[in-house]
């Protein structure tokens, strides 16, 4: 075989072999997005949160489950929902502290202390991904691998994620993390295995007060819904016009 | 033939800009081109992921009595889950022993969320952990299913609350009263006209305390009572309801 024979085969051969390949991937691709429209339909859902910060007392249950749930690292600084403790002085003072940073025992130890008079007022918030109708983090991820899907759920594809830490430095609220094992971000999924079978998210589960509400803002009775109608509602970072879809009842203005 | 080299050269722009646009909108896969596929996927991936958590009505299926306890209580909306942790391995098989879900005994469990904290909100149910009957396990008093606060005390605490929360907090708080104190029915109806009791000679203690006691409830705290302090009864250096003495 002489030099142009060789590359007439060539450029005949690599064009082709692309093609089948080409030809195969799609046959793939097609398979996957057909199986997502069995049973479950996207498109008639809409989900939120709805948080009583009245109701929260602290216990951290909702963070156990969530990281039972979910695979979250135990570290005690890997979360996808955690609860923080506000404590507002008289002097105007406002300290924001993470309880969930801390170990059970830790907390048993700090539990009775003599009441500080200076302090005002003092109370737990729960904290999670907001799953914003309009997510930051969606826009600034360069390989498309965070995407809202059509039931209003942020979610990261691991197999797409490069690890490039942007969505985390987006995200207003601080609801993501790198996960150490997959080196690809991670965050709170509404526990979108569970919402889709029609259970509700891990932390709403285990909640013992019922601080933490899960409905379906399409839907025209849903607890969601009227949770929302009978408490005054605000958001965090309304000036941000992410939209978020965690609706907090009764919230302190110092929460941030 | 000027014209026909003009042709030839904007054929082949044609016919590149045909391959082009056929293999963009005809030939590459999906996947290559948007990111959709890959996001469709991502969601049936985690559409197909286990629950651990089996769910608020799942346990009252087999555990009927505790369920229908549980809900008619003051602990009606805690999910048994709260507790006993993710289930969904015990309903899937109840006969592996690892997945038996755990049942919590110790105090620090029910203080995690009835420990007095002042960020919790007004009127949920706290206590002092150090100072409410601090040796007791919650359980010995409170059913977790139906936490209703217990009784006033009706035996001897009724009466002797003083001593009874002395000895609450110390290492006798499990020894009844009558293990050394005997008590007349006739002492409960007209209290003076039968007094309790009360221990006469050192083997009252020694019955637990002695090195060589046999009791097999027998204390920890063990002296030889043939050599410890023989000339004296035990009560006058040892305050039998707080033995430790005061913290």
């Amino acid at each position: 075989m002489n030099k142009r024979d060789f590359l007439k085969d060539a450029i005949l051969f690599f064009p082709a072999a692309g093609v089948l390949q080409a030809l195969a991937c799609k046959a793939e691709g097609k398979e996957l997005s057909a199986s997502t429209t069995t049973g479950y339909d996207q498109s008639q859902h809409w989900y939120g949160m709805g948080i009583d910060v009245d109701k929260c007392i602290g216990c951290n249950r909702c963070v156990e489950a969530c990281k039972a749930e979910n695979n979250v690292p135990s570290e005690p600084f890997f979360f996808r929902t955690w609860i923080e403790r506000y404590t507002i002085k008289a002097d105007g003072e406002v300290t924001v502290e993470g309880i969930s940073t801390k170990t059970p025992e830790q907390r048993i130890a700090e539990q009775n202390q003599p009441i500080d008079p200076s302090v005002l007022r003092t109370f737990f918030v729960p904290k999670l991904c907001n799953q914003c109708a309009h997510p930051p983090c969606v826009q600034v991820c360069p390989v498309g691998a965070t995407f809202q899907t059509k039931d209003g759920v942020v979610l990261v594809d691991e197999t797409r994620c490069i690890g490039c830490r942007y969505c985390i430095q987006a995200c207003p609220y601080g609801a993501r993390y790198l996960n150490p094992f997959t080196r690809t971000a991670d965050k709170c999924t509404f526990c979108y295995h569970r919402i889709t079978k029609g259970m509700l998210p891990a932390c709403v589960e285990v909640c013992p007060t019922e601080a933490r509400i899960f409905g379906d803002l399409k839907a025209k009775s849903d607890r969601l819904v009227r949770f929302q109608r009978r408490n005054p509602i605000s958001v965090l970072k309304p000036d941000l016009n992410t939209e978020p879809k965690v609706r907090y009842a009764k919230l302190d203005g110092e929460v941030r | 033939m000027k014209l026909r080299e003009q042709l030839k050269r904007l054929g082949v722009i044609v016919g590149v800009f045909l391959i082009v646009v056929v293999t963009r909108f005809f030939l590459l896969p999906e996947t290559w081109i948007s990111a959709k596929p890959h996001q469709a996927a991502k969601v049936v991936r985690e559409m197909a992921k286990p629950a651990h958590y089996a769910g608020a009505a799942t346990c009252g299926n087999c555990h009927e009595e505790q369920y229908n306890t549980k809900v008619a209580g003051h602990h009606r909306t805690i999910n048994c889950e709260n507790c006993h942790g993710p289930a969904a391995a015990h309903v899937a098989n109840k006969d592996d022993k690892d997945a038996v879900p755990p049942k919590h005994r110790e105090r620090e469990f029910c203080l995690n969320c009835h420990g007095f904290v002042p960020s919790r909100p007004n009127g949920f149910p706290q206590v002092d952990g150090d100072k409410h009957n601090a040796r007791k396990k919650c359980v010995s008093c409170h059913d977790p299913h139906n936490p209703e606060p217990p009784e006033t005390p009706t035996d001897c605490g009724g009466c002797h609350g003083r001593i009874a929360r002395i000895k609450a907090v110390s290492t006798h708080s499990q020894l009844a009263c009558t293990e050394c104190h005997q008590v007349a029915p006739q002492h409960m109806l007209e209290p003076r006209s039968a007094l309790p009791t009360k221990p006469e000679k050192r083997e009252a203690c020694a019955r637990c305390h002695d090195t060589a006691a046999t009791d097999p409830a027998a204390s920890k705290a063990r002296v030889d009572f043939s050599s410890h302090g023989r000339a004296f009864v035990c009560w006058e250096c040892h305050y039998a309801h707080l033995p430790e003495g005061p913290k």
